[in-house]
C-alpha cells in the first residue's frame, strides 16, 4: 500500500498556493449553469400555492377554475394537504400548477380556491413569561454543586441575551427541474447531497434508487438547508409524470423565507459566579428557543468554556407556529457563542477586569487552552486592544463611541465518507471523479489542487467530475466535512492510479516502480530529472488502456489525512451614534485555527464570508413575526435585512496553520469562523456605549432603548 | 489609454437613480454620493394599448436582434431567462433590491427584474453573457477570479454587470470610494472584501496602472 500521508510541507508545489478557482471564469462570466438556469425542451414551468395562515384547517381545494385556464397543463395537491389538513404554519404547501409559462402558471395558482378553518395560533417566543403551555421544560441538567458556588462567589453578574430566528435566504432559492424519460427520472436540484438525494427522492416516487439521475454542476448557496428533495421535489416529480414533460419548480423568495429552513432563535438568562480574581466558579441558565413546531433544542452552554466546574442548566423548548429550522452553518454554535461569550463579557465588568484577562484566564476550562491562549493573543495584536481597548463606555466626547469585543468558538469539521477515481487516459488527460459537489466552497479547486499535487501536474490539468450521481459515492455537503473527505479520497485515488502508471514506466526506465516519483510534469527516477519520461509519454506506454483507480476516505480511519476540532477566537472594533443609534463596523478580526490549508485563497474566502454572515446576524438579519396575523412581515428582500458591501467594514482574516495544526491534516473550515462573531460584535458595542443591548440585531431602535434604559 | 465611451446622457425622472435600499441607506448614514445608480429605465409613454395577451417584442441583447411573442407583463428578467437563454442575469430578490439580475440598458446599469422587456425594445441590452470570455477573458471577469470575488456565483454576474456601469463613470477610483459603493448588489457568501479588489484591479488595469495606486 502506498504511503498516502500529505507532503512534507518543503516538499509541496501545488498546496498552500493561492490558486484561483478552477469554475472562477464560467461562474463569473455567467456561463455558468445552476438548477435554476436549466431550460429542457417543452419544459413547464411550475407555481405553487400556499397556506397564508399561521394555523389553521385545510376545508376544501377548488382547482377546477385552474385546471381550465388557457396553457396550465397540470394541478397536483401535494402528499400531505387532503382537505381537514391541520396546517401548523404559513406557508405551508398546499397545490402545484404546471403550465406553458411562468405567468400563467402563476395566473393559475391564484385561480385555485382553498378554504380554511382559521385556528389560533403563537407566533413569537421572545418573552419567556408569555409562552405558556407553547413552551416544554427540557429537565434541569446539574454539575458540581451550582449552589455552593453562587454563595462562596466574590461577584456574581447576570444577563439576558438573545438571537431571533434567522432564515437561510439562499440566494438560488429551493427547487428543481425534473424529467422522466420511461422510468428514468433526469433530475436537476440545488443540493448540498448530489450523491444522497436521487434515492431519497426515488423512495417518495416508489422507484429504484438507480432510476434517478441527479446533476449539479453549480449551486447556489444552502447552508444546512439544502439536503433532501422537499416536498416542492416530491410534487415537481409528479407534475412531469402526470404531463410527460420535464417540469421546473422553484419556490419563491418568500416562500423560501418561510418553509425552506431556519436556524433556530436562542435566548438566555445566565448568571455567572466568580472569584476576584476573574475565575470563573459557577454558571447557572434557564435558556429557551424556537425552531418551529418541533421548539428548539438547548443550545451548547457553557460554550467552549464547557469545564466550568458548578453548573445549573435549564431549558425550554417554544413551540411556534412558523417554518421548522434546518441545520444553519454550524448549528447552534453561533448562538451558543453568543450567549455564552456575551455572559462573560458582562462578568469581566462586574469584575472591573479587561475581558480579554478573563477569557484567557479560564481558558483552562476549555478543551484547548493553549491554542485560544495563543488566539485570544494573535487576535489582540491584530485589533490594537492593548492601545484601543477602554473600560465599558467610550468616555470621549462626541456622538460616535468606539469599542471592541470579543468572540469565541469550537467546531468539528473532520472529513464524510467520500469515494474518487481517478482515471489517467493513454493521451495523458486526468480525470477525478466524485459525486460530490461545490456549494461554492471551492470543493473543485481543492480536489484539482490534491490530484495536482500527488500527479507532479498543473492544476489546468486535472479535470474534476463532481455534481453527478453516476460518479462514487460522496458524502453531504455539511458539518465542514467536505473538504477532509474529498482530498484524502482524492489523494488515495490519485496515488493508486499513479502506482500503476508506475508499474508500466519503470521498466521503460529500467528502475523499480518503487523508485519513481511525479514531479513537474513528469515521471522521474527519484531525485533524478534527467532520468525522466514526461507525463504525456509516460502515459502513451498504456497503450489502449486507461487507469482507472478509486480511493476512499473512511471517517473511521482518516489515516492522518484529515481530522476535527478547531478553535476560533474573532474581535470586533465598532463605532455606535448615541443619537441614531446606528452601529458601524470599523474592523472584525478573524483569527482561526485550521489543519493543513490546501488552498489559502478559497480558504481565506470562507472566513470573510463567514464574518460578513456575523455582522448580518449581529446588526440586521431577523425574521419578524407578527402576533396578530401570525405572518412573517418580512418574507423579502427589502424588510429582511442583510449587510451590503458598504456595511461590513473591513474584515482581517488570519489562519493559525503554524506546524502544529498542519501536521493534524485537512480539516474543514465552512462553519467554524461563522461562529464567534456575533458575540465580538455584540460585545464591542456593549464596550462602545456602555450597556449591554440585550438582543441582535443590534438595530438603531435597540440600541436606543438600551441607552434610554428601556426594554426593546 | 482607455477607448471606454461615456454612456450617454438618459433623461432622469424623479426617483431614478436612487435604489430603495441605498435610498434607506443613505438617509440613514449620508453616504450617498458613490452608490451605485441602479435605476428603471426611462419610460416612453406608450401610444397604444399593449396585451394582456402576447405580442410581438424585438430585444437587442448584445448587439443581437431577438423577435418574441411576449406578453406585455412579463419582465426583462424574465424574458432573458425563460424566453431566451440569457440566464447570467439570476432571479433572487425578484423585486429591486439585491442586483442579482443587474444588466446593462443603453449603457445604464438596470435591475433587470424590475423593468418589463416591452418598455427596453429598441435599447441596447447587455448582459453578462456579452463580455468576452474566450480566449481573453474581460479584464473585469479576470479581475474577480484573481481576487477571489465569488464563492457561490449567483450574485457574481450581477456584480460584474453594476461593476462596469460604475467603472464608466468612475474609471480611477479609489478603495475608499469603492468601500462606500455597491450597495445596490448584495452577496450571501460574503465576497465583498474580494469584489473591492477585483474593481480596483480592473480599474488599474484600464488605466494601465491607475493614478490612486
Amino acid at each position: 500500500m502506498p504511503d498516502y500521508s500529505w507532503p512534507a510541507p518543503e516538499k509541496r508545489r501545488v498546496f498552500g498556493r493561492r490558486v484561483n478557482r478552477v469554475d472562477g471564469l464560467v461562474k463569473a462570466s455567467g456561463r455558468a449553469k445552476y438548477a435554476y438556469d436549466i431550460k429542457r425542451p417543452g419544459m413547464l414551468h411550475a407555481a405553487v400555492v400556499v397556506c397564508p395562515y399561521a394555523h389553521a384547517r385545510i376545508r376544501s381545494i377548488d382547482t377546477s377554475a385552474a385546471e381550465k385556464m388557457k396553457g396550465v397543463a397540470a394541478v397536483h395537491i401535494f402528499d400531505g394537504s387532503a382537505p381537514g389538513t391541520e396546517v401548523l404554519w404559513a406557508g405551508y404547501e398546499i397545490a402545484a400548477v404546471a403550465a406553458e409559462t411562468e405567468e400563467l402558471a402563476r395566473d393559475a395558482a391564484r385561480a385555485i380556491r382553498v378554504e380554511y378553518e382559521i385556528l389560533p395560533h403563537f407566533v413569537n417566543e421572545a418573552d419567556l413569561s408569555r409562552v405558556g403551555a407553547r413552551g416544554k421544560p427540557a429537565g434541569e441538567r446539574i454539575t458540581g454543586d451550582p449552589d455552593q458556588a453562587f454563595k462562596s462567589a466574590d461577584v456574581v453578574s447576570e444577563g439576558v441575551y438573545g438571537c431571533p430566528v434567522v432564515c437561510h435566504l439562499t440566494w438560488e432559492t429551493h427547487g428543481q427541474v425534473i424529467e422522466w424519460k420511461g422510468d428514468q427520472i433526469e433530475y436537476w436540484p440545488t443540493t448540498q447531497s448530489v450523491s444522497s438525494i436521487g434515492a431519497e427522492l426515488a423512495k417518495a416516487l416508489g422507484v429504484p434508487p438507480a432510476n434517478v439521475h441527479v446533476m449539479q454542476e453549480h449551486m447556489g448557496i444552502g447552508y444546512g438547508s439544502k439536503f433532501s428533495p422537499d416536498r416542492w421535489g416530491i410534487a415537481c416529480a409528479k407534475l412531469a409524470r402526470q404531463t410527460g414533460r420535464p417540469v421546473k419548480l422553484f419556490l419563491p423568495r418568500d416562500v423560501e423565507q418561510q418553509i425552506a429552513g431556519n436556524r433556530p432563535s436562542h435566548y438566555a438568562r445566565i448568571r455567572l459566579a466568580a472569584k476576584k480574581d476573574g475565575t470563573i466558579i459557577g454558571w447557572e441558565s434557564q435558556s429557551w428557543s424556537t425552531g418551529g413546531m418541533t421548539g428548539g433544542g438547548a443550545p451548547p452552554i457553557p460554550y467552549v468554556y464547557t469545564n466550568i466546574p458548578n453548573v445549573r442548566i435549564n431549558h425550554t423548548a417554544v413551540q411556534v407556529n412558523a417554518g421548522p429550522q434546518r441545520a444553519w452553518r454550524a448549528p447552534n454554535h453561533p448562538q451558543a457563542s453568543y450567549l455564552t461569550c456575551c455572559a462573560i463579557d458582562d462578568l469581566a465588568h462586574r469584575l472591573g477586569m479587561d475581558p480579554l484577562e478573563v477569557f484567557k484566564k479560564n481558558a483552562d476550562y476549555t478543551a484547548r487552552p493553549e491554542v485560544y491562549r495563543s488566539q485570544l493573543d494573535k487576535a489582540a495584536e491584530l485589533i490594537g486592544w492593548k492601545k484601543l481597548w477602554h473600560p465599558r463606555g467610550d468616555k470621549t466626547p462626541g456622538r460616535i463611541k468606539r469599542g471592541l469585543g470579543i468572540g469565541v468558538g469550537t467546531w468539528g469539521g473532520a472529513g464524510h465518507l467520500s469515494n474518487c477515481r481517478c482515471n489517467i487516459h493513454p493521451d495523458g488527460r486526468v480525470e477525478v471523479e466524485l459525486g460530490s459537489q461545490d456549494i461554492g466552497t471551492g470543493t473543485r479547486t481543492v480536489i484539482a489542487m490534491t490530484a495536482a499535487e500527488t500527479l507532479g501536474l498543473p492544476v489546468g490539468a486535472i479535470q474534476v467530475k463532481i455534481g453527478d450521481n453516476r460518479y462514487p459515492f460522496s458524502g453531504t455537503s455539511g458539518g465542514s466535512t467536505t473538504v477532509g473527505g474529498v482530498s484524502s479520497a482524492t489523494r488515495k485515488a490519485t496515488m493508486n492510479a499513479l502506482e500503476k502508471l508506475f508499474e508500466r514506466v519503470a521498466p521503460k526506465l529500467g528502475v523499480k516502480p518503487e523508485e519513481l516519483e511525479a514531479v513537474n510534469g513528469q515521471i522521474q527516477v527519484k531525485g533524478n530529472p534527467k532520468k525522466a519520461l514526461a507525463w504525456k509519454a509516460a502515459c502513451n506506454l498504456l497503450g489502449s488502456d486507461k487507469i482507472s483507480e478509486m480511493g476512499q476516505n473512511d471517517p473511521k480511519n482518516p489515516m492522518g489525512l484529515n481530522t476535527g476540532g478547531v478553535g476560533g477566537v474573532q474581535m470586533a472594533d465598532v463605532s455606535v451614534d448615541i443619537e441614531t443609534g446606528i452601529v458601524r463596523m470599523n474592523r472584525l478580526v478573524v483569527v482561526q485555527d485550521c489543519g493543513l490549508i490546501i488552498n489559502p485563497k478559497t480558504a481565506e474566502s470562507q472566513c470573510y464570508g463567514a464574518a460578513h454572515l456575523s455582522i448580518c446576524a449581529a446588526l440586521y438579519e431577523e425574521r419578524i413575526m407578527d402576533d396578530i396575523t401570525g405572518r412573517m412581515l418580512n418574507p423579502d428582500m427589502e424588510f429582511y435585512k442583510v449587510a451590503g458591501n458598504p456595511d461590513i467594514g473591513e474584515i482581517i482574516v488570519h489562519l493559525d496553520n503554524r506546524p502544529e495544526h498542519d501536521k493534524r491534516g485537512v480539516i474543514g473550515l465552512g462553519e467554524p469562523p461563522v461562529v464567534p462573531g456575533i458575540a465580538a460584535i455584540a460585545n464591542a458595542v456593549t464596550n462602545a456605549i456602555g450597556v449591554r443591548v440585550p438582543f441582535v440585531p443590534m438595530t438603531p431602535d435597540k440600541v436606543l432603548a438600551a441607552l434610554e434604559g428601556r426594554t426593546a | 489609454m482607455s477607448a471606454r465611451k461615456k454612456p450617454p446622457e438618459v433623461k432622469k425622472r424623479p426617483g431614478e437613480g436612487v435604489s430603495r435600499r441605498g435610498f434607506i441607506r443613505d438617509v440613514g448614514l449620508g453616504t450617498g454620493a458613490l452608490s451605485v445608480a441602479v435605476a428603471p429605465a426611462a419610460l416612453a409613454a406608450p401610444s397604444t394599448l399593449a396585451g394582456p395577451g402576447p405580442v410581438p417584442i424585438t430585444l437587442t441583447v448584445n448587439g443581437k436582434q431577438h423577435k418574441l411573442e411576449l406578453e406585455p407583463r412579463v419582465t426583462l428578467l424574465d424574458a432573458l431567462r425563460n424566453y431566451l437563454d440569457y440566464t447570467g442575469a439570476k432571479r433572487v430578490c425578484d423585486r429591486g433590491t439585491c442586483g442579482a439580475c443587474t444588466v446593462l440598458v443603453d449603457g445604464k446599469a438596470v435591475y433587470a427584474c424590475s423593468v418589463l422587456a416591452i418598455e427596453v425594445q429598441g435599447k441596447n441590452i447587455q448582459t453578462v453573457e456579452g463580455l468576452p470570455l474566450s480566449p481573453q477573458p474581460d479584464p473585469l471577469i479576470r479581475a474577480f477570479v484573481n481576487n477571489d470575488a465569488l464563492q457561490c456565483g449567483f450574485c457574481t454576474p450581477g456584480f460584474v454587470m453594476a461593476a462596469k456601469a460604475f467603472l464608466a463613470e468612475n474609471p480611477n477610483p479609489t478603495m475608499e470610494q469603492i468601500k462606500r459603493a455597491f450597495g445596490g448588489n448584495l452577496c450571501r457568501c460574503g465576497c465583498y472584501n474580494g469584489i473591492r479588489s477585483a474593481i480596483l484591479e480592473a480599474a488599474r488595469s484600464a488605466q494601465g496602472g491607475g493614478k490612486n495606486a
